[in-house]
């Protein structure tokens, strides 16, 4: 369990920023879940309830997350159920249970760039964009390349646009950490394939999906994706298995997104 | 610290450390009809309303709560009898000590959900890991209860 000198809820983002930066080991506050599994001693904890981030807005041309929304809210948003062919609500939905959804926060996931995260995978098969009060707005694919720093993630942007999305994952249980994700997204002729939990962090297959852009045969397509993509071994399974289950799933993905084209 | 809450329906002042979760806050307020069962955010006994929403209190920091509304089994005293009547007519009850997250996620979902099927019932309470009378028994009173099939 980790363990906190202070605590504080900031009523602007400024100031939350401010006690951040203050010292070295404060840190910023999400939903705790993996926090709490750990054994981390935390300075000043800073609590973001009261910076109103908490909500999903469908703006003229991006749908807002703030950062503190849950990931029930994402499951049962009626906004993202409508875009890109549900892949958010889906992705979300194996993880635990209801009731641990309705406490872990889109802002800590994407900032802390899980590996294992389920939500990562599919922001990345769309156009996503990051907001970080400092660093400012970025694209996801971006941020998940940059060094840690410290920073505070206030929103994240979808791009509403038609694109379809399929997410595919493999979990030795349900409810249970995927032993790998896949992502596959289509607007128009542009493709994207990106495989999570490989265990590494999410990751954009460029060159397959630019194969796929061009015609290229579902099997030679995730060949390359699996060659280009770095699979590594923990205790859940090896780099051998993740690559073999990822073919499946991104033959299934390819397949589930033309089914809707 | 001092947090103020509503707890089923009454104005109350918890009180807790700073890195306190909402689990031990409530039990140490003699709320201990919470359990923890595995106090790693996966088996769903310590599960509490927060605002209405179904929540694990072992895995919320006691602040999240401030200003909010927490409903405990306490609080739904009567719709809890109800569905221990069914869950006991089913053969489904056995030591009850995971009784009250799950009563708690049930009822949580018959607010929430319009006339779920088997796989929206199933999906709803796959949070709830501890029930040793077995899963099928407890899914037909949940459907009795739900009125549904």
């Amino acid at each position: 369990m980790f363990t906190l000198l202070d605590l504080v809820q900031p009523s602007t983002i400024d100031e939350a920023y401010q006690i951040l930066m203050a010292k070295r080991n404060n840190t910023v506050l999400g939903g705790c879940a993996f926090l709490r599994l750990g054994s981390s001693r935390i300075g000043t904890g800073i609590e973001l309830s009261n910076l109103s981030l908490q909500y999903i807005k469908e703006q003229e041309e991006y749908i807002e997350i703030g950062a503190m929304t849950t990931f029930r809210e994402l499951e049962t948003s009626p906004v993202l159920a409508q875009y890109f062919t549900g892949i958010l609500p889906k992705a979300v939905s194996n993880i635990i249970g209801v009731q641990f959804r309705n406490v872990v926060t889109v802002g800590a996931s994407v900032f802390s760039r899980y590996g294992f995260s389920d939500l990562i995978t599919a922001l990345l098969a769309l156009d996503t964009e990051v907001e970080l009060y400092k660093g400012g707005r970025m694209p996801l694919a971006e941020f998940l390349l940059r060094k840690y720093e410290k920073d505070l993630l206030t929103r994240i942007f979808i791009k509403k646009e038609g694109r379809i999305a399929s997410y595919q994952h493999m979990r030795n249980s349900a409810s249970d950490f995927p032993l790998v994700n896949v992502a596959v997204s289509c607007f128009g002729d542009q493709w994207r394939i990106v495989a999570g939990a490989t265990p590494a962090r999410a990751k954009i297959a460029d060159k397959a999906s630019l194969l796929l852009g061009r015609g290229g045969a579902i099997e030679d397509v995730v060949d390359v994706a699996t060659q280009e993509i770095i699979f590594g071994s923990n205790a859940r399974g090896t780099a051998e298995y993740r690559k073999a289950m990822s073919k499946v799933l991104i033959k299934r993905g390819i397949q589930e997104v033309l089914q809707w084209k | 610290m001092e947090i103020k809450v509503i707890l089923n329906h009454k104005p109350v002042t918890l009180v807790g450390e700073k890195d306190e979760f909402l689990a031990d806050i409530l039990r140490n307020h003699g709320r201990l009809s919470i359990r923890k069962g595995c106090n790693t955010a996966c088996c769903g006994l310590c599960t509490v309303w927060l605002d209405g929403k179904p929540t694990l209190s072992c895995n919320i920091l006691g602040i999240r709560a401030a200003g909010k509304e927490i409903t405990t089994i306490e609080g739904i005293a009567q719709e809890a009898e109800e569905f221990a009547q069914v869950l006991v007519a089913e053969g489904a009850e056995q030591c009850g000590f995971c009784s009250p997250g799950f009563i708690m996620t049930v009822v949580a979902m018959k607010k929430e959900l319009e006339n779920p099927n088997e796989a929206d019932i199933i999906h709803y309470l796959t949070g709830n890991l501890c029930r040793c009378t077995g899963y099928m028994g407890q899914l037909r009173a949940v459907k009795t209860y739900l009125g549904v099939k």
